[in-house]
């Protein structure tokens, strides 16, 4: 369970399945960065029968809002946001077809109840480490919404980026699991 | 009586907001460290070592320890022998919170307005919270205050026959409520007594003591500890996916109440307690 797993991102839907809680990985490739405002908007042009700015089917959605990148840097700090505000759009999200997310914190029985229906992942990055984290980002740039400032949406190209499987698509729940062995 | 300008007050205010999310308090990382060395989670010692790896990068690169660089609070301790020249005093502060979140590359992350939600761009206005004490000193202490922990504040407005356990399970059940969200392991700032709004701003102030330092009154510092043992026995341990340490401290402020009320508060830090002091004391510093 501690052996660290190399993964290309965006990943098939099979590697989403076979993912189990507990797993550390580290994720290469492409992933979107859009946390509450973004999401916001994609249920309200979701609900009007519209496509998203960005097609999102297959890909990872990253609960991040980057502080700006200074000069010489692809970006700023870049760590998870609180996943738990998202959790009003998730089960939306996944039926529309997102594979993944990375965030940090608890998600509620419903989200849960959508990783298990559509065989999708939950990530766990990291809280509070958004310098260390940035060291694995090598490309940042906005692809939708760009009024949000640090809530638009963001391509972020990644290598290394250190994550493990909280909740998988059996609802395993590393957020339950792991606190209980401790607690008295 | 001494004077100082908002000149002056507006530039140190833009290097605290800086410095004080670039560089983690030696108090802070001090606990972290000695919490990685105490951690039995292999999992919680490795987030404890990403953690003060972490707070290496920010302060040799610096780049904000975490991306939510807060809204800003700032205490003020005005001397009532110091005159404030040059304009209004809050300007300034709101000036120097622009300038150092711009020239910082900080997050802006104030709306205008909490309904409609727009970004006011340059991360003010502030909260700010001022004091007139005697003397001659001018203090200001800036705390970026991110909103993953501030989400789990709690007020309870418990009934003077709860007591002190009515209190204690207060405590413990907001900890536990808040789960590993607030980015644990956390500091706990904990207000009981005044009005509901003093028992919120004690529990706020309670989180700017030096990390683990005791109260006064032998009673609270006990309650301190033992509090803290129970918040740290709910197991939620470094990034909340299990271990011993889920709290780095718990820290307690009191005041007097009414006779009918026992309001409780409790503010939560994320394990980066981020906040710097100015203390200006004449003209050396200008």
């Amino acid at each position: 369970m501690s052996d660290l797993l190399h993964l290309d991102v965006p990943f098939a839907k099979e590697t989403a399945r076979s993912l189990r809680a507990g797993q550390r990985l580290l994720l290469t490739g492409v992933i979107y960065g859009a946390r509450d405002q973004a999401h916001l908007r994609f249920m309200e042009a979701l609900d009007r029968g519209e496509d998203l700015p960005v097609d999102l089917h297959g890909q990872i959605i990253y609960y991040v809002g980057p502080t700006p990148a200074p000069p010489g840097r692809p970006c700023g700090a870049a760590g998870p946001t609180t996943s738990g505000r998202m959790d009003r759009y998730t089960p939306q999200m996944l039926g529309y077809g997102v594979r993944g997310l990375i965030g940090k914190g608890k998600r509620s029985p419903d989200v849960i109840a959508a990783l298990k229906k559509y065989g999708a992942v939950y990530l766990a990055a990291t809280g509070g480490t958004g310098a260390l984290i940035s060291h694995c980002i090598k490309e940042m740039q906005v692809v939708a919404y760009p009024d949000l400032g640090p809530e638009a949406v963001y391509r972020i190209v990644v290598e290394n980026f250190p994550v493990t499987a909280a909740i998988d698509c059996k609802g395993d729940n590393l957020y339950k699991s792991g606190p209980a062995k401790y607690r008295r | 009586m001494r004077e100082i300008s908002v000149e002056l007050i507006a530039e140190r205010v833009a290097q605290l907001c800086q410095e004080a999310n670039f560089d983690l308090p030696p108090d802070v990382l001090d606990a972290l460290k000695k919490a990685k060395d105490r951690e039995e989670s292999i999992q919680g010692k490795r987030i404890l070592g990403e953690i003060c790896e972490n707070a290496g990068i920010a302060e040799e690169e610096r780049v904000p320890l975490c991306q939510d660089t807060g809204m800003v609070l700032v205490f003020v301790e005005i001397g009532q022998e110091v005159h404030v020249t040059g304009g209004p005093l809050t300007e300034a502060i709101n000036t120097g919170v622009a300038r150092g979140y711009m020239d910082g590359y900080l997050r802006k992350s104030v709306v205008s307005d909490p309904l409609n939600r727009r970004n006011t761009g340059d991360n003010t206005p502030a909260v700010i919270y001022y004091d007139v004490v005697p003397g001659e000193t001018f203090r200001i202490t800036v705390m970026p205050k991110g909103f993953g922990s501030e989400n789990c504040t709690a007020l309870g407005m418990l009934k003077p026959a709860d007591g002190l356990d009515g209190v204690k399970r207060f405590v413990v059940d907001a900890v536990d409520k808040a789960g590993p969200n607030p980015c644990p392991p956390v500091t706990v700032g904990v207000g009981i007594g005044g009005t509901a709004d003093r028992a919120l701003l004690l529990a706020k102030r309670a989180l700017l003591r030096d990390l683990g330092s005791s109260h006064l009154d032998p009673q609270v510092a006990a309650l301190e500890r033992e509090l803290l043992d129970k918040v740290n026995n709910l197991g939620y341990g470094p990034g909340g996916l299990g271990g011993r340490v889920t709290a780095l401290a718990l820290h307690i402020e009191t005041y007097p109440t009414h006779i009918a009320g026992l309001p409780v508060a409790v503010c939560i830090n994320c394990h980066a307690a981020r906040h710097k002091i100015w203390e200006w004391r004449g003209q050396e510093d200008e």
